[in-house]
């Protein structure tokens, strides 16, 4: 048997794509930060806060792992929206995306702060810095220069799932890919030219974390050494 | 006495304990200002402890340390901060900021807690830098110098900040030989300009040569005490007598 | 639109079948091809480690559900008439098998040098050193994490509810396009995913614990 391959399709659509693709940047970028930020936030409050705080934390972080994103999203736009509570699917798709981002950040973080000495912490208290100063100036940089490759795959795959949004129609790339193949019946060949987008993507968000782990730990850009 | 009222730190009747553990039993003694005294005892003597507490850093059961006239371990955030205006700790572990360069491992509290300009906390590091030695290595990173180094830095990070009373914890513990004489030399020239220094120590040398003040625990209490020639020269106690002999 | 009954949670629960079925098969493919991507990273033959290397960075560059479409497209133009649980069953494999693959290398490293030293000393061929010293000792400690990658497992196979597989994740959509209740059925839906992942994450960290205990 043969199959003749057609890709002529790209001549018209490459601007799609494109545009698709660029969806898929900013919803990513946007979710990593407020990921990050979040998993950073639960995984202080997770090492260093009390009984209820680290259990509410523990819950969220267990609950997350343990579902689909797919399900979490159809939560986050259908569910709320039948609770009265109406998101456009990009919104829906960075809330979901962020609360998923969250909770793997948690647990990486988690491991990272742990891995600092509590001696870190005394000699911050004995030079007079207040817990929240010792947590910023001694504690996160050192923390997230530990675990930071485990964070930038994360953050890689977090890109790579953003494709499950395009099952609410938020206009990403794969929802792209979803249309144009609809217009042209050329469905193998699209899912390719989106398949190669993605590894583009993909080793583009690779590039931008070691680029910015050089802005970020001067210590390691200097020396060169593992902390 | 006119001692008594010229007492930097305070120890009277102080109890510590590890839940069923009681590892402070009733410590009690003033260190006057200016003054150095040498803290020594076999390890689990409970010498290390009792730095802790006078740092703050582990809650007391019973008694009461007072630095300076403030009381070390009552709650609040102003008796803390003052606690570490008065106070500078030195661990053997060092515990240098590991991503910091060793100016910001200095200018990190003159910045964040003294609220000190950028230039003003260079200088400052530069001059506490030059006090120990080390001018040369303001821009290196903690592991790029040898632990007799970082362990003058350290000390150079707590004397930034101008505190009334230095506590050193076994400072050179880990440290080798010739490394070890390097961080004694810095402690010497300390204690010879009027510090007010406690040191915890195996150095047992270090502490006939500088200290003016010996105290010596065992199980829990301070088993003697007094001034460091007397002390050595005709020890009371069967057990300290024995640990000097096996420390020679 | 029907009232939400009893019966409609009966229907999940049987669709769960399908997501447990899918999932084992999953795994089943992942670790028939996985294992040989792991020897071929850790090969001495460097084609062989190049090879390895580029289907896992490709695989792993790409989302799950693009290899979905293709799988089910792909298989479509080559004349298949593929049912979706086939075209799903082989892009979890192709998936399954680059994650596994990274794992296991990972466990096979962690196998001191010297157990290759002695056993080379010994006489041992290459295969025997695999299948009586190396691969017994590696598989030890990749007992918790492969438990662990179980999880993502069950989790995906939700994805193949997008080529109209009728699994967990596909049985709500139906249920809900009858009901219209989204917040309760999909909410019932991650529930019962829960249940089928939170022993698994247990068991691996569970695992993991006694794996460290035994070391130390």
């Amino acid at each position: 048997m043969s199959y003749d391959f057609d890709f002529s399709f790209l001549a018209e659509k490459w601007p799609a794509f494109v545009a698709g693709a660029w969806l898929t940047v900013q919803l990513t970028v946007v979710s990593i930060a407020l990921g990050f930020a979040v998993g950073t936030i639960c995984a202080l409050c997770r090492v260093y806060g009390g009984a209820v705080l680290r259990r509410l934390v523990g819950g969220y972080v267990e609950l997350i792992r343990n579902t689909p994103l797919l399900v979490q999203i159809f939560i986050v736009y259908f569910g709320l929206s039948s609770l009265g509570l109406k998101l456009s699917a990009e919104v829906s798709a960075v809330i979901a995306l962020v609360v998923n981002m969250g909770a793997y950040t948690t647990e990486i973080m988690r491991a990272g702060l742990q891995s600092i000495q509590r001696t870190q912490l005394e000699a911050a208290d004995c030079l007079g810095l207040t817990r929240l100063q010792a947590i910023i100036h001694v504690v996160l940089l050192p923390a997230m220069e530990r675990v930071y490759p485990a964070l930038s795959s994360q953050a890689v795959l977090l890109m790579l799932a953003s494709s499950i949004t395009s099952q609410i129609s938020a206009e990403e790339l794969t929802a792209t890919a979803n249309l144009v193949q609809s217009d042209t019946y050329r469905s193998f060949e699209v899912y390719i030219v989106v398949a190669v987008v993605y590894l583009a993507l993909s080793a583009l968000y690779r590039l931008a974390f070691w680029l910015l782990a050089l802005v970020l730990f001067e210590r390691k850009r200097r020396l060169g050494t593992a902390l | 006495m006119p001692e008594e009222t010229d007492a930097v730190v305070r120890i009277a009747g102080v109890i510590k304990e590890f839940g069923p553990l009681r590892v402070l039993d009733g410590i009690s003694f003033d260190v006057a200002r200016g003054q150095t005294v040498a803290i020594v005892g076999r390890s689990g003597s409970g010498k290390s402890t009792l730095l802790r507490c006078i740092a703050g850093l582990e809650t007391i059961q019973g008694g009461t340390i007072a630095v300076c006239g403030h009381a070390v371990g009552t709650p609040g955030s102003a008796a803390r901060a003052q606690l570490r205006r008065d106070v500078g700790m030195v661990f053997q572990s060092y515990n240098l900021f590991p991503h910091l360069t060793v100016e910001r491992n200095i200018t990190l509290a003159l910045t964040l807690v003294k609220k000190q300009s950028k230039e003003e906390a260079r200088k400052r590091a530069a001059d506490v830098l030059g006090l120990v030695g080390l001018t040369d290595k303001t821009a290196s990173y903690p592991e790029q110098l040898s632990g007799g180094q970082q362990q003058r830095v350290a000390i150079a990070r707590s004397l930034a900040l101008q505190p009334q009373v230095m506590l050193f914890d076994e400072v050179t513990s880990a440290l080798d030989p010739e490394l070890t004489a390097e961080v004694l030399g810095v402690m010497e020239d300390l204690a010879r300009r009027g510090m007010t220094m406690i040191t915890v120590t195996h150095e047992m040398g270090f502490a006939r040569r500088v200290a003016d003040l010996v105290v010596f625990m065992h199980k829990g209490k301070v088993w003697e005490i007094g001034p460091t020639e007397e002390l050595f020269a005709a020890p009371r106690t069967p057990e300290f007598r024995q640990f000097v002999r096996s420390e020679l | 639109m029907t009232q939400l009954s009893v019966n409609h949670f009966l229907y999940l629960v049987t669709a769960a079948q399908w997501t447990v079925l899918l999932s084992l098969i999953a795994f089943v493919g992942g670790t028939v091809v996985g294992l040989p991507i792991a020897l071929m990273r850790v090969s001495r033959s460097r084609l062989a480690r190049a090879l390895a290397t580029v289907y896992i960075q490709i695989v792993q560059g790409t989302p799950l559900l693009i290899v979905l479409f293709l799988s089910y497209f792909g298989l479509g133009i080559l004349g298949y008439k593929l049912i979706p649980l086939v075209a799903a069953g082989l892009a979890l494999t192709v998936y399954a098998a680059a994650f596994l693959g990274e794992i296991w290398r990972g466990c096979i490293e962690a196998v001191p040098r010297t157990q290759w030293e002695a056993s080379d000393c010994l006489g041992l061929n290459r295969f025997q050193q695999y299948t009586y010293v190396v691969l017994p000792q590696a598989l030890r400690v990749a007992i918790p994490p492969t438990v662990g990658f179980m999880v993502q497992i069950v989790k995906n196979t939700s994805l193949a509810s997008v080529i109209g597989f009728v699994e967990l994740a596909r049985a709500g959509q139906i249920v809900n396009n009858s009901t219209f209740e989204p917040f309760t059925i999909f909410c019932a839906v991650a529930a019962i995913y829960f249940a089928l992942c939170y022993p698994l994450s247990l068991a691996s960290r569970h695992l993991e614990r006694k794996a460290h205990a035994g070391r130390n």
